[in-house]
């Protein structure tokens, strides 16, 4: 009863004085705006890193060559051969924490469909690459682990590559094509994937058995590349290094020596990717909780000017039973008032703005529901703690004292 | 013999102002009967105002006892003091007080907001019925500004009346009025005390004190004369001998 004439008395107040509520409002609505939309741009833009990241298979292990340390000057990774087959088959027999592995081998060349021609690069892997890098197939099939071993000359083709060199829109699988000269039997057409979020075509591939591209296309004994899934994206980490130790083991490496290898997580790449965006996060909603404060800091002005301006109010409010609880509750619940609502419409306004970055500026934004629940609390907060301070001064007055006051 | 409503002892009251000490108050005795239409005379400066400050509960005298009811403030803490006010004395000022921009209505409710016994149907019936009192039933929802000085002081005794008090405590209540809206406002006041509400009242104009039954003068802190007025003036009466204005 008494709590709920308090809240009436505060209401009045706050309604009494419209104009200069909404101003003191407008810090706090502004405050909690900016901090949902600068939250919702850094969620939204490390979001879609993650997912075209994770498109490409999110728990992904590749083991790349390492440089050649042993000469006066270091290669670049791909041009040394410390990667072998035997690798391979000694990761797939060790690393119980992977389910798929496969070798990869890779390389450029021209695939030929009668007059048609379009440059691309051909992976040659095992069955399981499907599987690694999270693709399927449009139609026809995988090769078969048989085909691995007799080195057939078969190909599966992305869209990219089809659209260039069966421009008639022709059913390819089952036709012949040639790579670099070399011919080669299409068996299926990759499901399209498009670019990823670094403006590479992922659909501009040929995938053939890696036997045949060893031998048939690059003439080579060793490998470009292993790529592997990890059992679980959870244990993607600890197959690194359970692939690390094992291919140490395999390349006799003393412990005073260098990897010759690198292994990598998708987990690292996104980690890599998403801290720029990260940090520029923090940067926004730095300066956006800046403005929160200001906002709460004219909540205190208002609340103050207001105490120095009604404590003649406040005198009369004491001379009719009130106490001085009272006074203080009043006051608090004008402040918290005051935050609430402000930051109900900061809300909004955020929300707002949200919606207006992604649909006019193109953005990737994501709203997350701690954003709007933080900032949400910190402007309550914000209000009672400095609403507290000039209700406090106000409720100790003598009522005499507050009377007299001009 | 009728009850004692206020009753204070040997009551002082000291301010310090720097290094001097000024003695406001030294040393008041008196009691005041349910029923009675007391005024307390005096210059500026003979402690008038602040014996009514100290009788509302706003101050708090240095030494002396004061009980109103049979109630001893002495002891009371300030959120009871605080209850007092609201439950038994109703105090009107010389410049109104009223809650700008806020309706007659709800200026008067506002010392029943601090009332949680009672309910909101209770405040607003007993608001209107305080406002009928004094002649105001018509504009319930004119804020101060619509109103004449008299009429604000209307609002504010249905302010001061709205609690049911024991007592009435007007400061200079005809201050800041001409001297027919005064005697209107006296009339008023004879009003209520004819129906049994106990009334003191502090002024400086004598003629204010002729309608009174009893009349206290203050000078310098100390009483100097305390007498029954045997011939009350009637403010209806005298209201009515005013010359008419010419509009």
């Amino acid at each position: 009863m008494r709590i709920l004439n308090l809240l009436k008395i505060a209401y009045k107040a706050i309604v009494l004085n419209k104009m200069r509520t909404l101003l003191t409002m407008l810090g706090i609505i502004i405050g909690v705006a900016s901090v949902i939309a600068m939250l919702a741009i850094g969620e939204g833009s490390k979001e879609s890193i993650r997912s075209t990241i994770s498109s490409m298979g999110s728990n992904m292990v590749t083991i790349s060559p390492g440089t050649d340390d042993r000469g006066p000057a270091r290669g670049s990774g791909g041009d040394v051969q410390t990667l072998t087959l035997d690798n391979y088959e000694t990761i797939k027999e060790k690393a119980d924490l992977l389910s798929y592995v496969t070798p990869v081998v890779n390389g450029g060349g021209q695939v030929i469909n009668g007059a048609s021609n379009w440059p691309s690069s051909i992976y040659g892997v095992n069955p399981d690459y499907l599987e690694i890098k999270a693709v399927g197939l449009q139609s026809g099939s995988m090769f078969t682990d048989a085909e691995v071993k007799s080195s057939s000359k078969v190909v599966l083709l992305g869209q990219t590559v089809v659209d260039n060199v069966f421009p008639d829109g022709q059913n390819p699988v089952g036709q012949m094509i040639r790579f670099d000269n070399i011919p080669f039997k299409v068996i299926g057409v990759l499901e399209e994937k498009g670019e990823n979020t670094f403006g590479q075509d992922q659909d501009d591939v040929v995938i053939a058995p890696y036997t045949t591209v060893q031998k048939r296309i690059l003439a080579i004994d060793y490998l470009n590349q292993i790529m592997a899934s990890a059992i679980s994206e959870d244990d993607a980490q600890e197959a690194v290094t359970q692939v690390s130790e094992i291919l140490r083991e395999e390349h006799k490496l003393l412990d005073t020596e260098e990897d010759d290898f690198s292994v990598r997580s998708m987990e690292e790449l996104i980690s890599t990717f998403s801290s720029t965006s990260e940090m520029l996060t923090v940067l926004l909603v730095a300066v956006a909780s800046i403005s929160l404060l200001i906002g709460g800091i004219g909540i205190m002005n208002i609340m103050y000017v207001s105490v120095k301006e009604r404590t003649k109010e406040i005198g009369l409010r004491m001379a009719v039973g009130g106490r001085g609880s009272d006074i203080l509750m009043q006051f608090l619940i004008e402040a918290i008032l005051i935050s609430i609502t402000g930051g109900l419409l900061g809300v909004l306004l955020g929300l707002g703005a949200t919606v207006f970055i992604e649909k006019f500026l193109l953005w990737p934004t994501s709203v997350a529901l701690y954003s709007i629940v933080v900032s949400f609390a910190v402007c309550a907060v914000t209000g009672i703690f400095f609403g507290w301070y000039p209700a406090k001064k106000a409720s100790a007055l003598d009522p005499i004292t507050a009377l007299r006051y001009e | 013999m009728s009850k004692e409503i206020i009753k204070i002892e040997n009551l002082k009251r000291e301010f310090t102002m720097g290094t001097e000490t000024v003695h406001a108050l030294r040393g008041i005795s008196f009691t005041i009967e349910e029923g009675e239409f007391v005024t307390i005379m005096g210059s500026s400066g003979s402690g008038k105002s602040t014996m009514l400050n100290i009788l509302g509960c706003l101050d708090q005298p240095t030494s002396g006892n004061y009980e109103i009811d049979g109630v001893a403030m002495k002891d009371l803490s300030r959120n009871e003091l605080a209850t007092i006010r609201n439950e038994k004395i109703g105090f009107i000022f010389q410049s109104y007080n009223l809650l700008a921009r806020t309706s007659a209505i709800e200026n008067v409710e506002l010392p029943l907001l601090y009332n949680s016994k009672v309910s909101t149907e209770e405040r607003r019936e007993r608001a209107v019925k305080a406002l009928e009192m004094v002649g105001l039933g018509e504009r319930l929802h004119h804020t101060p500004s619509q109103l004449s000085g008299g009429q604000q002081q209307r609002v504010a005794i249905a302010r001061s009346l709205v609690n049911n008090p024991v007592m009435i405590l007007a400061d200079e209540a005809t201050g800041n009025l001409d001297t027919r809206t005064s005697y209107e406002i006296m009339s008023l006041f004879q009003d209520l005390n004819r129906k049994g509400i106990t009334i003191t009242f502090v002024t400086h104009e004598p003629d204010i004190a002729t309608f009174s039954s009893r009349t206290i003068v203050l000078k310098d802190g100390n009483i100097i004369q305390d007498y029954n007025n045997n011939n009350i003036q009637s403010a209806a009466e005298e209201l009515a001998k005013l010359p008419q204005e010419n509009h």
